[in-house]
């Protein structure tokens, strides 16, 4: 065998051994693979054990983020519509995915837990408004034992209790006022112009 | 004490002091407090409590120091220099630094963790001073102390009492500067709390103040609660639309929205203070505005049409209509659109049937406008307000009209002895609170009042005329008329002649933004701008070479006022009425330019409004909808102060020049309406821009020619007044139903309830006490109000005007200085 030769055969062992040698290869999006448990995918606000948001519109995520990808506006919560434990709720809720590099320090930042991050990678999309994610898109899904808010909060608690996990579930005056909501026979404190709408 | 206003030297400068800070040597004047002495050298102690404008306290502790010779750390804020005093701070000084860690560890024991949800969070002294001069751990584990929070100390003002740490700057400020002590500390050591009187909120004027000076966000509005953070903000320096007074404020606008304003930082004009209507009252321009211009069509309603459309309308009416046009804008242009209605008045429709005034006004007044005070230079000013040996106002409330003149006053009158005395029927809550003394007016009679102090010996009765006469002569002293004056005829003449007499300053306060702007830029009958009289060819002729227009197509004749104007259209409709054939009379005014008239301001509103409907030919300039655009043949949508740079001159004659706040505004100003209008009408005109604008004002020049002379007018006989019938005395609140107030429900909640003042003696003669309903009542109609009992003429009754509840112009067709029946009770 000349010198050529061999070189020849040498440069075919390299796929030649590659053959034998067990796949990487993911047959995505066929077959899905779970990700590291600690993956930064599409961001959460979470609730509370009863429904309420754990969001308290104080913007720290969006002071946090490197890439201004957080619109966040505050409001009060009132006696009217409660929608978190305490004053201040948030009212709009933003995440521009087009805009997000999945850095995490938005989580990092959250004083209430309130918004972590899931392992949801499949973000893609074809309008700019699609992938600007509004809080409807981001919130949690209600659980079991949950009441969807605007609803008071558990009688006789305070805010603290919510942050130290004092509440397990929703009382039934919470379920009872979440269901009087949706199905319009609300009787308690309500906006007007939420009726006439 | 030691005032130490930022770029003013000290008052009490009496020699140098040498004192080290650090180890380095500096030099300042007597009786400064050692942490301004150590801010001169660059180094910053950490404070709370420290205000340059309010008198030291020494509360928060923060700024302790090691000063040699001291057993014990000194608090800088309130130790004055001494020659050789070697002082170390915490750069130099571990005693010093430990002992202001200790103190922090101290003020955080009970501070909640409230940052998330605090307003002030980003912006707060306590958080970034917690970082640079605090500890990293605590070492307090314990429950905090809470209070139920928010409380609300005013509708607008929000307190969270756990949050703050009794650094007393609110109550001070309210106890010195506004003179309304209606907060104060309550309770001692971990419960002390800030806390109001149970039957008197903080209903101050200058409320918002103790928000903005809060080191912590224990005070904070309902306006700005929750709404945004710092960093969301973009900031404009701005000044304020809403009176005379020329405050520099800060404009934050988060996303097209303007979210707060705050008080700028303005030594010459209003130190660091504004007023609530100045800071809150924004929301006016965000809602309800006209966005496209209108025509009416053939059915006579109103329909959105093009910008060439409503502009060749409008250029086709105001065409026929030339020279028998008359421009009518109202008080609160800036500089550079009141110059442009001036100049398309003049130079493009040929009319001086020019008025700014959209209030009860008289010829009397431009006569003593024209003579004293367009186009004069600056002065009497702020700062000669401050040193002045006296100070008379006539016909001007200050706090309610002008509440900066009012905070200098009341500064003056507290550190450097300035002598406040008013013509006016009574001692409104705001002279008491400048130590003023009361030269009893009844409206009307403010010229015989006024005259009496020209005179020092014979006319000065009383004490107080006599030495208010006596002051008027010494140097220095200011004598601020008000534009309520000019409802008082003869009264302007007086103040021209006491002026001349006894020396003093004349200042002219009005209560509009734009008024002291619109009248140097000529939007006045028989006035060109910078005070140039209409008559004087030299005159005419300059303002020719500036317009690029021949001096002979200019009017060169005074032309009518507002009033005038109204009367002219209506006597033309009744001629016309009257007229066997209609088509025979030929109006003098067929055609209106109208910019931000509001009907009610004016001294008659019903034949305003009857002239808008009769006249041939309306256009009307808006910012949103009003009695004025309903009539109008054609609507131009403006801008509003935060969509267009502009300038306005404050009461001083001070141009206060700011900039756009909505830089991707698309609205138009004014002057770049009436560019558009002019173009249409093929006059040369130029662009109407900004620069453009500015530059042709300043190509004006000031006037040195001949003026006219002050007027001369003998104040009328006093009024007989019947048994049952008082004189009106009136005047607008410094919160009222103003339409640049629309859209703050908290605001306007804060505002004083209305109330009629009477005497004691009318009080027995009515039977009524204080609280008790009196009615006041004319031919046209009757309010019924609480009666306050208030020292002042027996035959005076006082009403607040364009109130809830109490609006005299339109209710009772009187205004002040107007003959009134009175009763008891409700009719």
């Amino acid at each position: 065998m000349s010198e050529d030769q061999r070189r020849f055969f040498r440069g075919f062992g390299v796929p030649f051994s590659q053959m034998f040698k067990r796949v990487t290869t993911e047959q995505y999006p066929e077959d899905k693979r779970p990700t590291q448990p600690r993956y930064h995918g599409r961001h959460q606000l979470n609730r509370y054990a009863d429904g309420l948001e754990k969001c308290i519109g104080c913007e720290l995520c969006a002071w946090a983020c490197p890439a201004d990808a957080i619109y966040v506006e505050g409001a009060d919560n009132t006696e009217v519509e409660r929608f978190s434990p305490g004053e201040r709720y948030g009212r709009v809720y933003q995440i521009n995915y087009l805009r997000c590099v999945f850095c995490g320090l938005c989580i990092e930042a959250c004083p209430t837990r309130a918004l972590t991050m899931t392992n949801e990678y499949e973000l893609a999309d074809d309008t700019r408004a699609a992938l600007i994610y509004e809080k409807h898109d981001l919130l949690g899904p209600m659980l079991t034992g949950m009441a969807a808010p605007p609803h008071a909060m558990v009688p006789g608690t305070t805010d603290t209790d919510y942050y130290l996990g004092n509440i397990t579930h929703a009382v039934a005056t919470q379920v009872g006022e979440a269901e009087a909501r949706r199905l319009g026979t609300w009787t308690g404190p309500r906006d007007d112009e939420e009726v006439t709408a | 004490m030691t005032i130490t206003t930022p770029g003013v030297s000290p008052v009490t400068v009496t020699s140098g002091i040498t004192l080290s800070v650090d180890g380095v040597d500096i030099t300042v004047p007597k009786g400064t407090l050692v942490i301004r002495a150590a801010e001169q050298l660059g180094v910053e102690i950490p404070r709370f409590c420290d205000h340059p404008l309010l008198a030291p306290v020494a509360a928060c502790r923060m700024c302790l120091v090691e000063i040699e010779g001291q057993p014990k750390p000194q608090p800088a804020c309130a130790v004055t220099v001494a020659e050789g005093m070697k002082v170390r701070t915490q750069v130099t000084s571990e005693l010093a630094e430990q002992a202001q860690q200790g103190v922090m560890e101290f003020l955080l024991i009970n501070h909640p963790l409230d940052c998330p949800v605090c307003d002030k969070g980003g912006e707060c002294p306590l958080q970034n001073q917690a970082l640079s001069h605090g500890r990293a751990e605590s070492r307090f584990t314990g429950v905090k102390r809470t209070f139920p929070k928010p409380i609300n100390v005013s509708a607008q003002i929000l307190l969270d009492r756990e949050r703050c740490v009794s650094c007393a700057r609110c109550t001070r400020f309210a106890d010195e500067i506004a003179g309304d002590p209606f907060i104060d500390l309550l309770e001692r050591g971990a419960k002390q709390q800030v806390g109001t009187s149970s039957d008197q909120p903080f209903d101050s004027y200058f409320s918002g103040n103790t928000v903005q000076i809060c080191p912590v966000g224990a005070l904070t509005s309902a306006k700005y609660r929750f709404r945004s953070r710092p960093f969301d903000l973009i900031s404009t320096p701005t000044v304020c639309e809403h009176c005379a007074s020329g405050c520099g404020l800060r404009t934050d606008v988060r996303r097209s929205t303007v979210l707060r304003r705050l008080a700028w930082d303005e030594p010459a004009v209003n130190e660091e203070w504004n007023c609530d209507k100045g800071r809150f009252a924004f929301g006016y321009a965000a809602e309800g505005r006209l966005t496209h211009p209108m025509v009416r069509d053939e059915s006579g309603e109103l329909v959105v049409a093009s910008w060439p459309e409503a502009m060749s309308i409008a250029a086709a009416g105001l065409r026929r209509a030339g020279s028998r046009t008359a421009v009518l804008t109202g008080g609160r242009l800036t500089l550079e659109d009141a110059y442009s209605y001036s100049k398309f008045a003049r130079s493009v429709l040929g009319t001086d049937d020019v008025d700014f005034r959209s209030r009860p006004s008289s010829a009397e007044e431009i006569e003593f406008l024209a003579a004293l005070v367009a186009g004069k230079p600056v002065g009497p000013t702020y700062a000669e307000l401050e040193s002045a040996p006296v100070v008379v106002l006539a016909g001007l409330d200050a706090e309610d009209e002008s509440p900066m003149v009012f905070l200098r006053l009341r500064k003056g009158a507290r550190l450097t002895g300035v002598k406040v005395f008013t013509v006016a029927p009574f001692a409104s809550a705001g002279v008491a609170k400048v130590n003023g003394r009361v030269l009893t007016a009844v409206p009307g009679a403010e010229a015989a009042v006024l005259d009496s102090l020209a005179d020092e010996v014979s006319g000065a009765r009383d004490e107080n005329r006599l030495e208010a006469a006596r002051l008027l002569r010494e140097p220095g002293a200011v004598l601020l008329v008000g534009e309520r004056l000019a409802q008082s005829p003869g009264a302007l003449s007086a103040a021209a002649r006491v002026a001349k007499a006894t020396g003093a300053a004349l200042g002219w306060v009005p209560r509009r933004a734009g008024e002291r702007g619109a009248l140097d830029a000529g939007a006045i009958a028989g006035l060109l701008p910078g005070g140039r009289p209409i008559t004087s060819d030299a005159a005419r002729r300059e303002a020719a070479a500036v317009w690029g227009v021949d001096p002979a197509s200019l009017p060169g004749s005074p032309g009518r006022d507002l009033g005038a104007v109204v009367a002219a259209v209506n006597a033309d409709t009744k001629a016309i009425a009257a007229a066997a054939k209609p088509s025979d009379v030929v109006r003098s005014v067929q055609a209106l330019l109208i910019g931000g008239v509001e009907a009610n301001d004016l001294a008659d509103p019903a034949a305003f409004v009857a002239a808008l409907d009769a006249v041939p030919f309306l256009v009307s300039l808006e910012q949103r909808h009003s009695e004025v655009t309903a009539r109008a043949d054609v609507v131009l949508p403006v801008a509003a102060v935060a969509e267009k740079a502009g300038t306005f001159l404050d009461w001083e004659g001070r141009p206060r020049e700011f900039a756009q706040v909505f830089r991707e505004a698309l609205t138009l100003s004014d002057s770049r309406v009436l560019a558009m209008l002019a173009a249409e009408l093929d006059a040369s005109f130029g662009r109407g821009d900004i620069a453009s604008v500015r530059g042709e004002l300043a190509s004006f020049g000031s006037w040195h020619g001949d003026r006219a002379q002050a007027p001369g007018h003998a104040p009328p006989e006093a009024p007989s007044v019947g048994s049952d019938e008082v004189v009106l005395a009136t005047w607008r609140q410094l919160l009222d139903r103003g339409l640049l107030q629309e859209g703050d429900p908290f605001l306007g909640a804060t505002a004083r309830a209305g109330v009629a003042r009477i005497s004691a003696a009318r009080a027995t003669l009515l039977a009524v006490a204080t609280g008790e309903a009196v009615t006041i009542s004319t031919a046209t109609g009757s309010i019924t109000l609480p009666a306050l009992v208030t020292t002042m003429p027996d035959d005076v009754v006082w009403l607040p005007a364009n109130s809830d509840g109490s609006n005299p112009r339109v209710t009772l067709g009187a205004g002040h200085g107007d003959i009134v029946r009175i009763s008891g009770g409700v009719v």
